[in-house]
């Protein structure tokens, strides 16, 4: 379990992140977005008892990270931003420190990291020093670190940043394998992740948080919720004709693919209007589908929120 | 349960020691530390045969040899010592240090202890000095034994000072000058070089205050074979000063 009261801190007279509160279960995998410069990695800092909260306060497994810091520290395992990690070291020299830092020694402690190594494919690497990597190995190596001691609250910023795609769902996977009975937040700038090993978002912007909930929740905010795209050669009528009905508040045409989309009014379930009317046109679809909501757009419509509080301010 | 439970009793000093270690590795591993070992015994053996005239005094004690360590340290230990944190602030690992479990002052006292072990070690090697000279005649070789004293505490005031200014920045270069300046500052407290300009500002009281601090009296008072209290004293609490700064400016950090 993480979570956050109040959460705030300040750097001269910008709020970094205020007023925050989040809370992450066992079992959930929560998303972290925002644009850069939205307090992300501050956030996780703080949680992680890099920095101090300047008000609220944070907990990890109910261990608050400035009153109890060693037990808050011992419950979590955290990637830090650009996983660092000490490049004249070997990757089995690493892994050693790591696991006598977090007091796993003896039989049970090898075992742990060679289960680590194994997990995320060191092995090849293990007598190599780490400045001598890849950015994807480097990378897992700093991961292997995070997970060596099993924590029950994990803090992953940007953990797929420079990865290839295989690499990618591969640690996708390794995020979803690990969701059961853990408390995850993972930041990125990738929104596709959040499909992939999330199974909630929240959406940072200038240091607050602006929307929180599933995946499917914010994509039901999106305009492209329930809208209509397909794709049609010759459809110019229709489009008019779709435009007139009731129900539709709009037709964009995709410059690029010339793909069509007709967006629903305001609650209107629009899919088998659009679908009659065709038929009635004898459109000749080559596609068609319903869309259930595109994060990207419900991305740009809360950070861009921003924007406009900022004009207000000047 | 019982795993994790058996996890948080072992780690009661664990991570103490897995920085300790760490940091000792590093030495061994990386060249800076070498090069510290090695120009320490070439030059600590030049200095004594040239220009302290070791043979040509005519006495057994190993004087020419102690009172170059002073100087040999002021260029050598902030050498040693300009990485301990600035590199960990360039290469992004102090976050990873400061959210392992361990407090500030555990990972501030690992770092010297495992660079003051180092430096002991080097110190140490100098031992055929010592054969040398009870070879040759028969030295006071109690007035010897606290020169060595000595020396290392001195040691360790440099490598106390030169850790905590690695704090303040990212550069291994600025760290370096940094502490060289303080460590020959406090070296030359006592020295007409220091307390003459202070005279001549008319702060009496502030002269005597510094010269009271000089590394340099305190070192020669042990070297003569007078292994004083106070003098004793003075060293260790030089570094535990520096070291509480230290770990308040590690701290103070975390706030900004």
């Amino acid at each position: 379990m993480i979570e956050t009261e109040h959460l705030g801190k300040r750097y001269g007279r910008v709020d970094a992140v205020a007023d925050l509160n989040l809370k992450v279960s066992p079992g959930q995998v929560l998303a972290l977005l925002g644009p850069n410069g939205a307090g992300k990695t501050t956030t996780m800092r703080m949680i992680a008892g890099f920095l101090l909260p300047a008000t609220g306060r944070a907990r990890v497994c109910g261990h608050d990270v400035v009153a109890k810091p060693l037990a808050a520290r011992r419950a979590l395992g955290y990637l830090p931003e650009g996983a660092p990690s000490y490049g004249e070291l070997s990757v089995a020299e690493f892994l050693t420190f790591a696991s006598r830092v977090r007091g796993l020694t003896g039989v049970s402690g090898r075992r742990r990291v060679d289960e680590m190594i194994e997990r995320l494919q060191l092995q090849t690497v293990l007598a190599q020093s780490i400045e001598t990597l890849s950015k994807g190995y480097r990378r897992r190596v700093c991961l292997a670190q995070a997970l060596l001691h099993d924590p029950p609250a994990l803090i992953l910023d940007e953990p797929t940043d420079g990865l290839d795609p295989n690499q990618q769902r591969e640690v996708h996977a390794l995020i979803r394998g690990m969701a059961r009975g853990r408390a995850i937040i993972v930041s990125t700038h990738t929104l596709g992740e959040v499909r992939a090993a999330c199974n909630r978002v929240a959406i940072l912007a200038g240091g607050r948080l602006r929307i929180e909930g599933t995946p499917a929740e914010l994509e039901r905010r999106s305009r492209y919720h329930h809208a209509v795209s397909f794709r049609a050669p010759a459809s110019a009528l229709a489009r008019e004709l779709l435009g007139r009905l009731p129900e539709v508040d709009a037709v964009e045409v995709d410059p690029v693919d010339g793909r069509v989309t007709v967006f629903p009014r305001e609650g209107q379930e629009i899919f088998h209007v659009v679908v009659k009317l065709l038929d009635e046109q004898r459109v000749r679809v080559d596609e068609l589908q319903l869309e259930r909501g595109r994060l990207e757009d419900v991305f740009r419509q809360v950070t861009g929120d921003l924007s406009d509080d900022e004009a207000v301010a000047a | 349960m019982s795993a994790r439970a058996e996890i948080v009793d072992d780690q009661r000093g664990m991570a103490f020691r897995g920085v300790f270690l760490r940091e000792l590795h590093g030495y061994l591993i990386t060249p800076v530390a070498w090069l510290f070992s090695v120009i320490f015994l070439l030059f600590a053996g030049a200095f004594t045969f040239y220009l302290g005239a070791f043979f040509e005094r005519g006495q057994a004690d190993l004087d020419p040899f102690f009172q170059f360590h002073p100087w040999l340290y002021l260029v050598l230990v902030p050498a040693l010592a300009m990485r301990l944190w600035a590199e960990e602030r360039r290469s992004g690992t102090l976050e990873l240090l400061m959210t392992l479990p361990i407090r500030s002052w555990q990972a501030v006292l690992a770092k010297f202890l495992a660079a003051w072990m180092y430096i002991g070690c080097a110190l140490a090697l100098t031992f055929p000095m010592w054969l040398t000279v009870n070879y040759l005649g028969q030295p006071d070789n109690g007035v010897i034994l606290a020169s060595y004293i000595g020396s290392f505490l001195m040691a360790g005031a440099f490598l106390a000072i030169s850790e905590c200014l690695s704090v303040l920045t990212r550069s291994q270069v600025i760290a370096f000058i940094v502490a060289l300046a303080v460590c020959f500052l406090f070296l030359l407290a006592g020295d007409p070089l220091v307390q003459q300009p202070l005279l001549a500002l008319g702060s009496n009281r502030v002269a005597d205050a510094l010269s009271d601090l000089s590394l340099l009296a305190h070192f020669q008072a042990i070297a003569r074979g007078v292994l004083d209290l106070g003098d004793v004293a003075y060293f260790l609490l030089t570094i535990l000063f520096w070291l509480a700064a230290n770990v308040l400016i590690l701290d103070a950090r975390r706030g900004g």
